[in-house]
């Protein structure tokens, strides 16, 4: 299968390593990936902060890069989030001919990372090998928006000689949201510190997740307080091998 | 005509508000203990209900269908109700709704009123417009009671006083109810505070409640309660004085059905609370024989006229969004600077007061989505935080700050070339600020994050000139 | 002349909905009403079923044989210390057993009604899914609102053939006479409202004993 991977922008410049990952993985399952240089942003920081108009043009240069894709693999939940959850509205919106139409048929060949492999590949056992108690914060996109259910934890079970522990309260948000850990900050950090309470009160290496933002947040606090435990995306595990 | 909600007018922007009471760690103590108690005592009764969803289908589409049809609902209720020897009075805001109900009391000559729990009286601060015309209220919910007291302001929809331990609502009660000795046990301060309203309830002859529901094909209130003060109240009294939103109409009296299973549930995690009171009119020989319903707009038409927003209007005051709500279990309501807080209040109050005071109300939300999940009436809050959002970017009330960086990174990300600039401009940027591997401290609008948490340095080679190096190397 | 605000309020409505439809009826018929309308218990499960959401309020329980009321009626109110008790006109006599001072409810004044020991009643109906029983304002056996609202303790007959296992069972089976004040009574008034602390009994009845009159359940079930 061609595969094009929409990294997403954050992940482009804070976080290569997890593009590189995926890119591995996928390429071991023996797909062909391809990265539409042109691509750039879902839109979701803009429309999330209330400019919907910025995001759209954002939207539209995302929609013309995919258009053609078969299947499009993004190593993010909350952006698959915005996609679905908003692109049909925003497109609806702007008088743009065939826009609405393009989102339409383009967004049932969008995938999560971990979705892609347990849904569209059928793959749960990738043969990584990660010795390492690790857990798993279920990120607010992945758990109530496209409800992921237990897939990511699935594909870390059945990697070799890792332990996935559960943190108590694992569905609470960990404080992120976008432009909220910015403007409200204080709150922000008042969510962190409860979070990273239930994160570390499991006593694992490292903490993992299907969305980088969630975990560039939890990995700044970790960081911070000189914790043993760090941080590191699904795709990142998954990657490595015996 | 012009819309007020409680206090919000003055009140400080939430992150102001927040950063405050954050430092209060008695506050946020009782807060984490109060909202995890009804939290999984909801989680377990909703548990037991294999029709959950269904009934919040149901609920939502009663609503909706509702508020498309106000019009006519509001003429049916008021029909039905003064066919059955009520009187209803309509007021477009709170200095009105205030005007009609001090006439009320005044024309029997009554000095003093026993209240039930309502937010809609708290929204139009109807004790204040009470006092001013000598006529003493009593609230008589426990909670009430204790925010009545202490000259305090709610912070919880369904348990105002929750920022509130025992051994300070003991003073208080020392204090103000002139006891000698008093328990620090809650049997104890709940005995003395049936005491304390007793006598007031089988003496005062006005009675004021708000109402959860109003059916329209019968003219009935419906108010939904634990204590037995609401009964007190809407029974003992002479005159029986009903605030009511426009939105709490609900078609006909079978749509209880649905509603008395939701509310509950989703309020205080019981199956059903103590008491219900559903009463139309009045009944020769029993109850109030002199009922009075108020209908209140206080800015609930302007909300109607957004579809996209509408649904606010849905709401039925259970408050499980605020306990669900990881903002508001750190803050609590008193930092959303209006009666109605919590993820409800966040979209409610701006709507209300066409946005003055509340710019941030609607940025006091993560979008986690938490709200949306135990919505019993399903109001999609985060979308309706979005649209708000949207709509003070478009009125141009953002930050300056705030426009410059949205407006430069939207020119970075508008294609692949700019994109690559911006990547080196950050990167030479952070220099000054990178200890090590990782950003310890930022000026401006990061230095929030900073403060408590790193920043990962951005590294030197981007995905995409990785992939470009690779596809080169491949090429060779 | 300025508009009354009935008139604004209205046309405000109108003008933000598109103003009256005679689509409404339709609409309103079309709603989807997916939720369980009916139980499916046995009579002695949805018995058990009350019983148990009864203790859950901490009401007091228990199930008697039709010709064992009056006995019933006379050791719960030993059990609880009361004596002078208010009956609602229409309550059956024939349950009033001797040794107790029943009051007659009619033409009490609030503060009458405050020093009582308690009122008996019988209920309108009962459901079993949430451990409610209703009563229908000035029914015989069930008196006035305030009957079952000033006294500090009620006792409940309740006849098993009146208790349906759902809400919308009960809500469906008051459709007839759906104008007559109704409260519906789960458990002893309480609140939470202090620490989350649940107390048992603030402002009205602090204690709710219920008497079924129904098959007595079997120790083997």
């Amino acid at each position: 299968m061609r595969i094009s991977l929409f990294v997403t922008c954050y992940n482009d410049l804070l976080f290569p390593e997890t593009g590189k990952a995926v890119v591995a993985i996928l390429e071991r399952l023996g797909h062909e990936v391809d990265f539409p240089i042109a691509q750039t942003c879902c839109g979701q920081m803009h429309y999330n902060t209330g400019y919907q108009s910025d995001a759209l043009t954002l939207m539209r240069r995302f929609v013309s890069v995919f258009r053609e894709a078969e299947v499009v693999c993004v190593p993010s939940s909350s952006c698959v989030a915005m996609m679905r959850d908003h692109y049909l509205k925003l497109a609806a919106q702007a008088s743009t001919p065939g826009l609405e139409a393009d989102v339409k048929t383009l967004l049932p060949r969008i995938y999560e990372f971990s979705e892609l492999l347990t849904d569209k590949l059928g793959v749960e056992d990738i043969g990584a090998f990660f010795p390492h108690e690790v857990v798993l914060h279920v990120s607010c996109h992945a758990l109530r928006s496209l409800r992921l259910g237990d897939k990511p934890a699935r594909l870390l079970r059945k990697v070799r000689g890792l332990t996935l522990v559960e943190p108590a309260d694992g569905e609470d948000c960990c404080g992120f949201g976008g432009t909220f850990s910015v403007k409200n900050a204080d709150v922000s950090a008042a969510i962190l510190a409860a979070k990273i309470q239930g994160l570390l009160a499991t006593g694992a290496e490292v903490c993992t997740a299907v969305d980088n933002s969630c975990l560039m947040h939890i990995g700044g606090a970790l960081q911070r307080q000189r914790t043993a435990m760090r941080t590191l995306h699904l795709a990142e595990i998954l990657a490595t091998s015996q | 005509m012009s819309v007020r909600v409680g206090l919000a007018g003055t009140a400080p922007g939430f992150p102001e508000a927040a950063k405050t009471l954050l430092s209060n760690t008695q506050l946020r103590h009782n807060l984490r203990h109060a909202t995890n108690v009804i939290r999984k005592k909801r989680e377990r009764v909703v548990a037991e209900m294999p029709d959950w969803q269904d009934l919040r289908n149901t609920a939502h589409e009663i609503k909706n269908h509702v508020l498309r049809h106000l019009d006519t609902y509001l003429e049916q209720f008021e029909m039905a109700c003064v066919r059955a020897g009520g009187h209803v009075h309509w007021a477009r805001d709170a200095d009105e709704a205030n005007r009609i109900i001090v006439g009320l009391i005044q024309e029997r000559g009554h000095k003093e009123v026993i209240k039930v729990k309502t937010m809609t009286s708290d929204e139009i601060q109807l004790n204040t417009a009470l006092q001013s015309a000598g006529i003493t209220p009593y609230e008589t919910d426990l909670a009430d009671l204790i925010v009545q007291l202490g000259g305090d302001q709610p912070s919880h929809i369904v348990v105002p006083a929750l920022h509130r331990n025992r051994m300070e609502i003991r003073k208080l009660f020392l204090e103000k109810m002139g006891l000698e000795s008093l328990g620090d046990r809650p049997e104890d301060l709940t005995e003395a505070a049936r005491q304390y309203l007793r006598e007031r309830f089988l003496r005062v002859k006005t009675g004021i409640s708000g109402a959860n529901f109003a059916i329209a094909e019968t003219g009935s209130i419906c108010v939904v309660e634990s204590e037995g003060n609401a009964r007190m109240c809407t029974t003992l009294p002479e005159m029986l004085i009903t605030l009511v939103g426009i939105e709490k109409i609900i078609p006909k009296f079978r749509d209880l059905e649905v509603f008395l299973q939701l509310l509950p549930r989703s309020a205080t995690g019981e199956r059903m609370n103590p008491y219900n009171s559903i009463w139309t009119g009045v009944t020769p020989g029993s109850g109030p024989q002199a009922f009075h319903v108020v209908l209140l707009d206080n800015g609930r038409t302007k909300i109607l006229t957004d579809r996209e927003s509408r649904a606010t209007l849905d709401c039925i005051r259970c408050g499980a969004c605020l306990n669900a709500c990881p903002v508001y279990r750190q803050t609590g309501g008193h930092a959303y600077g209006s009666i109605y807080s919590g993820p409800i209040g966040a979209i409610l109050t701006p709507q209300l007061q066409s946005m003055e005071h509340s710019q941030t109300l609607p940025y006091a939300s993560s979008l986690c989505g938490a709200c949306y999940e135990v919505c019993p009436v399903k109001i999609d809050i985060p979308e309706i935080l979005l649209r708000l959002r949207n709509r003070i970017v478009s009125n141009g009330d953002a930050p300056l700050s705030e426009r410059i960086a949205m407006k430069s990174a939207a020119v970075a990300l508008s294609g692949p070339r700019l994109l690559r600039i911006a990547h080196a401009a950050a990167r030479l940027g952070q220099i000054p600020f990178k200890k090590g591997g990782a950003i310890r401290s930022l000026p401006g609008m990061l230095a929030g994050w900073t403060e408590v948490r790193d920043l990962s340095a951005i590294p030197k080679q981007s995905f995409r000139d990785w992939w470009k190096e690779r596809e080169r190397a491949k090429a060779k | 002349m300025t508009r009354s605000s009935r008139e604004q309020i209205l046309n405000e409505i109108r003008r933000a909905t598109g103003g009256p439809s005679n689509q409404q009826e339709v609409e309103y018929a079309g709603i989807r009403r997916e939720y369980r309308l009916a139980g499916t218990l046995n009579p002695r499960a949805r018995l058990k079923m009350f019983l148990d959401r009864l203790n859950d309020y901490n009401a007091g329980t228990v199930v008697c044989e039709p010709d064992r009321v009056a006995e019933h009626i006379a050791s719960t109110l030993t059990s609880r210390g009361k004596q002078r008790i208010i009956v609602p006109a229409g309550f059956p006599r024939q349950w009033l057993p001797a040794g107790f001072e029943f009051i007659d409810g009619a033409g009490l004044n609030y503060r009458e009604l405050d020093r009582s020991d308690g009122v008996l009643t019988q209920c309108s109906l009962a459901v079993a899914f949430t451990g409610t029983i209703i009563l229908q304002d000035q029914a015989p056996g069930e008196g006035a609102r305030a009957l079952t609202l000033v006294p500090d303790y009620h006792l409940c007959i309740v006849d098993e053939a009146r208790i349906v296992e759902t809400v919308p069972e009960a809500v469906r089976a008051l459709e007839d006479s759906k104008t007559v004040a109704i409260t519906t009574i789960s458990g002893p008034s309480a609140t939470a409202d202090i620490e989350m602390t649940r107390i048992k009994g603030v402002h009205g009845p602090r204690t709710l004993d219920v008497i079924i009159i129904g098959a007595v359940p079997r120790a083997d079930t």
